[in-house]
Parts: structure tokens; C-alpha cells; sequence
């Protein structure tokens, strides 16, 4: 015997806050740092916790002689709209990291080092990963003092845990 | 739209709680919207930080980033937290009566 067909219900799903996230930078551009950024920093203004864990080429980020010098990546990057070739042409990352620097101070959005002490004064933590950091060679004395300490994988999921993992 | 009523008479908050017109705000309605955002008492550096808001917001047309705020009302960003923990730049703008920063920062 045929049942008749009903209506399929909608339940509408409860609405639910994010009370934690955790932003993993693992890239060195500009393009690649500045998003990790304005996640944590945006968390942060809307009350959420907000843990930043850079890894691999991210701690380019937080280095003292290296933050304030991060380049938009021109080759290799299909979101730039530029043949390879021409990309790679001297002088040309230079100029695409001036004019999203600009574009970026238009829109009231820092430059990395002093994005970094914002975070920091907003109450964002900001970790650098022991093992890149053992890779690299380097030292504690290498980072922005913003850099709350460096942590194993585990220590820093330890500190992760219960909230929203953004991997950038 | 919600009407609350507060001395001198009822005003219109939208949908998120900001306040409909501005020009309706006053220090009553402030300590107000603080109380039922967790403030029990707005001290002189919220009020402070709720001036240069307003200021900002009726010269500019916009209401200021935490960034402006950090840099410019007086009062830096640790402190800003700490005054509006669930977010300052959101928050002083419902106590100031001024429309929701729209910016990322």
C-alpha cells in the first residue's frame, strides 16, 4: 500500500555563537599573513578568544627583521592576474606590495608590526611554533616582544582546545 | 525595531540594538544601554571613549575602528577591552547611540 507523501520539514538549526578560535599562519607573504590577521583581530572585537599559532614560513610574520618587510608573492600566485614571466621581473613584488600596502591603509588596516601589538593589546595570544622555529635556527630573541612564547604542536592544541581551528 | 522607553521619551533601536537616530542619545540612555550590556556603571573613561564616538561619528559620517579609537580618543586599545570587554568598537557605539562601525579592524 502507497503512503501518501508529506511535506518534508525544515528545522531551523539553533542559533549558535563561536566563544573561541585558534588562526594557524603557516604562509610568509603579505597576502598570505594579512588574512590570518584580520581573523584574529575581527574575533576579537566581537569578544572571542583568539589564539595565533605561526608556523613554517608564517614566523616571518612575528620576526623583528622580517615583519615589517613581508612581499605579495607575484609568481606562482594566479589570484595576482599576471603572466609568470612578467611577475618575476625585478621590482615587480616591490610594487604589488606598495600598492596593497596602500590599498590596505585606505581601508584602516595596519601594516604587520604594528597589526601584531594591536593583536596583542586586543588580548590575542600569538604563539610561534617550536619545531619551525628549531628548523630556522632560531631563538626567542628573534620575534616581536608581542610574541606571547613558543610552543610544541601539542602544547598549543592544549591552549586550542574547545574552539574553532582557521588554518591560513 | 524595538521602543524603549527612557526619559525623555520612548527611541527606536534597530534589529542589533544600535539606536535608530543619534540625535535621541543622551548620558540617561547611555548608562541604560550599558546596564543591559553587562556595565553597570559607565566611569568617566567610558565616557570618554562614548564622546570622542560621537564626536568622530557627527563629523565623519562613520563611526571610528577600534584602531581610530586606540590611536585617537585618549584611551589605548588594552584599555579599550578592558572598558568594553565584549568588544569595544561594537559596543561603545550602541552606548554612544551611533549606527555599527562597519569596518574589518
Amino acid at each position: 500500500m502507497a503512503t501518501a507523501l508529506t511535506e518534508p520539514v525544515f528545522v531551523e538549526a539553533p542559533r549558535a555563537t563561536i566563544e573561541k578560535v585558534a588562526v594557524i599562519v603557516s604562509k610568509g607573504s603579505l597576502e598570505g599573513v594579512y588574512p590570518a590577521l584580520i581573523l584574529a583581530n575581527g574575533a576579537r572585537m566581537e569578544g572571542i578568544e583568539a589564539n595565533v599559532f605561526f608556523t613554517f614560513f608564517g614566523l616571518d610574520a612575528i620576526r623583528k627583521d622580517r615583519a615589517g618587510k613581508l612581499k605579495v608573492a607575484t609568481v606562482g600566485n594566479p589570484g595576482m592576474h599576471l603572466p609568470t614571466l612578467l611577475g618575476a621581473l625585478p621590482g615587480m613584488s616591490a610594487f604589488a606590495t606598495r600598492m596593497m600596502s596602500r590599498q590596505m591603509e585606505k581601508l584602516d588596516i595596519p601594516p604587520v608590526p604594528e597589526f601584531l601589538e594591536l593583536l596583542a593589546d586586543s588580548g590575542a595570544k600569538l604563539y610561534a611554533c617550536q619545531a619551525t622555529v628549531e628548523m630556522f635556527g632560531l631563538t626567542e630573541a628573534d620575534f616581536v616582544p608581542h610574541v606571547e612564547q613558543v610552543l610544541t604542536v601539542g602544547e598549543f592544541y592544549d591552549i586550542a582546545a574547545g574552539g574553532e581551528i582557521i588554518f591560513t | 525595531m524595538t521602543t524603549v522607553e527612557i526619559a525623555p521619551g520612548p527611541v527606536e533601536l534597530d534589529a542589533e540594538g544600535f539606536l535608530v537616530d543619534p540625535t535621541q542619545w543622551t548620558e540617561e540612555l547611555a548608562r541604560e544601554i550599558a546596564r543591559e550590556h553587562g556595565i553597570p556603571e559607565l566611569t568617566d573613561r567610558h565616557l570618554q571613549v562614548v564622546r570622542f564616538m560621537r564626536e568622530r561619528f557627527f563629523a565623519s559620517g562613520a563611526s571610528p575602528s577600534v584602531r581610530a579609537l586606540g590611536k585617537e580618543s585618549g584611551v589605548p586599545i588594552k584599555e579599550l577591552y578592558e572598558l568594553f570587554p565584549k568588544g569595544p568598537a561594537k559596543l561603545a557605539a550602541r552606548i554612544a547611540g551611533v549606527p555599527k562601525p562597519r569596518g574589518c579592524i
